[in-house]
């Protein structure tokens, strides 16, 4: 499997969405499985979420996959109270995720 | 191919705008545009101001154009808005004639009545700037959500056990044990509990978006703080409360509470809603603009004729329910919890308040209620009515249904009460709620399904108060305890309130027994109410409606005081789940109609078959016969009750069952735990086959299934 990593910023909202959805498109489009890398990231809105759960559908669709890696507790927190977290495989590490991929 | 009139027309301060859709109400996203369409018959001219989140001061304002004005409906369209990062309101001008009830005012701004998602109170309570122009302000919601192969459940309403239960007293309480207290991801966390109890569907009371500061203030006697705690006066009728939602600071309490919703079907939980559509939060002629009251006072609210609020509510204002255009948006807003959030069912809180005309007289065949009764996307959905009102208004059994509606039993909880503290004079009226009230129900043909039983609901006593008081106490309400019911029908078997008399408090577990065995071995809906299953108190305060605290709050520290009483609980709701001789959906015929030897149902004495055969009005059995109850062509077993309300025991006689087949006890109140009940299906036969004793105030389950 092709993997490609993408870390993201401090925040993913309305601001910055349709830069980051592209930009995971775009690892997509190569034929590329995901790997967001979070830990940088400590709030994630409404629109963020739906950024994560489009994309994550979207490598499915191309029988791809989408990883998310370092999630903060609040991210995560977050992620847990809403729903969201139930259509995603997380890892705390990079190396913990590429692991799991590779198992 | 795409539309030709999607294109802005108009330019305000730098937004692109052009005429927008009337229908539907409220905002609507579609595509980068944002629809907003309000509707007022009598307004003049109308505003759109937006602002920035949590910014004071408005960005714009922008004026609906004349162009933008179909009928009545203000709509516009605003292409390329950051709808995350903006929150809205409307200005309305219009007449300011309260004689004519027109209350018009410009210099307010105003709620979108249709506002999915309200922010400005969405930490419990955290003061708000109370200088703020905008306190309730209303977000474009996100309406999407992935609920995967999520539907509501259509549990038949028969097999129904309800559990009534409030968003912060669930999760609020010492050693509740969850990480985000009082709100949806907190019941989340409990879900497991829920299971244990045996549930399958609960009431939440009220979570469209309200104040819990309305009516703030200190209590008198015991200096803490009072809120609008139960929240039964609302803001918005199609937004969740923020507060509620441990995401509520980020506006994200859509998506937890449908997460709560998806969570809970997942598991067989049906969830129904507790709603307030007789009124609002604006109160009387003093009280706050946060939204009708400015759009359209005249259509929003019953006015007498000069001009005042009718209060059938008792809170001080009557919703216009019958108003056409009130009633579509009471409609809308069914449909929209429905559709958008899967709910099951919902509970109309003063329901008959919805069956009045526009000058507050009853009506024979209200509209909204027919309209709900035949609603397309509501088919399916529970309706049940709190058939009463403040206005003297009392329909429990006549309550227009057209065979959808039920109602909240207030003759059950009454009836029960009163024979628990072993009252004479009430044993007819016992055994009508027994089988499923056919006196309130049958002659319209709406059978079992039409009446839900309870004893304890949130107005009231908790079940282990009833038991402990033969009066309220509410005096922390700083009232003066004139607020809550009088007649409670309680008694506090021999001491008010606490005690240590072990005696007493043995009396008391027992009777609670008692109580919930009448409830579950009655036909028709039963509801707990939240807590009871673990004995909790409010010290006796039956009208805890203000007491955020650890009065209204559940104690999860009972589960161990108490744990003779939720093994009892988990242990009845679970037999009448496995029986569904208890679960008709339609009036007994209490004759052998299927020629099998025995009537589906029969009443008796101490003797068998011989129902005059009691003591002082104080005794009553009855037996059920399981054959008329098969499941895939197995029959369900005899089931035979004997209650003993007497202070004396009493031996009571149990039919002869079928040869082959033998009596077994699955419940006798008067047992010490753990011989006070047994799991379902493992019930130990009895020596004795053709008597019982059975104890003072007790009562005894019997199962008739073959001998092994």
């Amino acid at each position: 499997m092709n993997i490609e990593s993408y870390k993201l910023g401090e925040r993913l909202d309305s601001f910055n969405y349709q830069e980051v959805r592209n930009d995971i498109l775009a690892i997509l489009e190569k034929g590329c499985s995901a790997v967001l890398d979070m830990t940088a990231c400590n709030y994630i809105s409404s629109t963020g979420l739906r950024v994560l759960l489009y994309s994550k559908k979207m490598a499915a669709s191309k029988e791809l996959k989408l990883y998310l890696v370092g999630l903060n507790a609040d991210v995560k927190d977050i992620m847990n109270v809403t729903g969201f977290d139930l259509f995603f495989d997380s890892f705390c590490t990079m190396d913990e995720c590429l692991q799991a991929i590779k198992n | 191919m795409h539309r030709v009139d999607l294109f802005p027309t108009h330019e305000y301060q730098g937004l692109k705008l052009r005429q927008g859709r009337p229908y539907p109400f409220g905002a609507t996203v579609v595509g980068n545009m944002v629809n907003f369409s309000v509707y007022s018959r009598y307004a003049t001219d109308c505003t759109l101001v937006l602002f920035h989140n949590r910014e004071e001061k408005p960005f714009v304002e922008i004026p609906f154009f004349k162009e933008f004005r179909l009928g009545n409906v203000f709509s516009m369209i605003i292409f390329d808005l950051d709808y995350e990062n903006i929150e809205y309101g409307f200005r309305m001008d219009g007449p300011f004639q309260p004689e004519e009830g027109h209350r018009f005012d410009k210099s307010k701004i105003l709620l979108d009545p249709y506002a999915k998602l309200i922010v400005g109170r969405d930490v419990w309570g955290q003061q708000p700037n109370w200088d703020s122009l905008y306190q309730y302000r209303a977000r474009v919601v996100f309406g999407d959500f992935d609920w995967e192969d999520d539907l509501p459940l259509e549990t038949p309403v028969n097999d129904l056990v309800v559990y009534e239960m409030h968003v912060r007293n669930f999760t609020c309480g010492s050693a509740a044990n969850v990480k985000h207290p009082g709100t949806f991801a907190g019941i989340v966390e409990k879900i497991p509990y829920l299971l244990e109890l045996g549930v399958n569907c609960v009431e939440l009371m009220p979570i469209h978006e309200f104040d819990e500061f309305e009516n703030h203030r200190i209590s008198p006697v015991d200096g803490r703080e009072l809120y609008n705690l139960w929240g039964y006066s609302n803001v918005g009728f199609f937004a969740p409360k923020a507060a509620y939602a441990s995401s509520g600071r980020f506006a994200m309490q859509v998506d937890e509470l449908k997460n709560l919703v998806k969570r809970l079907h997942a598991n067989g939980i049906a969830v129904i809603l507790d709603v307030v559509f007789n009124r609002t939060a604006e109160g009387n002629e003093q009280g706050p603009y946060i939204s009708y009251r400015g759009i359209d006072n005249k259509t929003y609210y019953m006015l007498t004729p000069d001009g005042y609020y009718y209060n059938f509510s008792g809170c001080g204002n009557t919703l216009n329910c019958n108003n056409p255009n009130v009633r579509e948006m009471i409609v809308e807003s069914l449909r929209y919890w429905v559709t958008d959030y899967h709910i099951d069912g919902f509970r109309f809180d003063l329901a008959a308040i919805l069956g009045r005309d526009q000058n507050g007289n009853p009506m024979s065949n209200p509209p909204l209620l027919e309209s709900l009764a035949h609603d397309p996307i509501l088919g399916k959905t529970k309706l049940i009515a709190e058939a009463w009102d403040a206005g003297g208004l009392y329909q429990v059994g006549s309550f227009p249904s057209w065979g959808r509606w039920a109602e909240w039993n207030g003759k059950f909880r009454d009836s029960m009460r009163r024979f628990l503290k072993s009252d004479e004079q009430v044993l007819a009226d016992v055994k009508e709620r027994i089988i499923g009230s056919p006196d309130l129900y049958a002659s319209q043909k709406r059978g079992i399904k039409a009446s839900v039983n309870f004893i304890t609901a949130h107005d009231g006593f908790t079940m282990m108060d009833l038991v402990s008081y033969n009066g309220k106490h509410n005096e922390a309400n700083g009232e003066d305890n004139r607020d809550g019911e009088n007649h409670n029908n309680s008694w506090n078997c021999g001491c008010e309130g606490e005690t240590d008399d072990p005696e007493i408090n043995r009396l008391r577990h027992q009777q609670v027994k008692n109580a919930i065995t009448m409830l579950m071995v009655s036909q028709g809906i039963p509801m707990v109410l939240s807590g009871d299953e673990m004995g909790n108190s409010q010290q006796g305060n039956n009208n805890a409606y203000c007491q955020d605290n650890e009065i209204a709050w559940l104690d999860w520290n009972n589960l161990e005081k108490n744990a003779d009483i939720f093994r009892y609980f988990k242990q009845i709701i679970k037999f009448r789940r496995q029986h569904k001789v208890l679960r008709y959906e339609d009036h007994l015929q209490q004759c052998d109609y299927l020629g099998l030897g025995y009537p589906d149902f029969s009443w008796h004495g101490m003797k068998a078959w011989q129902p005059e055969s009691g003591c002082n009005n104080l005794t009553v059995a009855f037996m059920l016969d399981g054959q008329y109850a098969a499941t895939d062509g197995v029959p369900d077993d005899f089931i035979y009750v004997a209650i003993n309300m007497h202070w004396e025991t009493h031996c009571f006689e149990p039919p002869q069952l079928p040869e082959s087949m033998a009596w077994h006890v699955f419940a006798n109140t008067g047992m010490p735990s753990p011989d006070d009940i047994f799991e379902p299906g493992k019930e130990p036969i009895i020596e004795n086959q053709h008597e019982v004793l059975v104890g003072p105030r007790s009562i005894i389950i019997l199962v008739g299934r073959a001998a092994l």
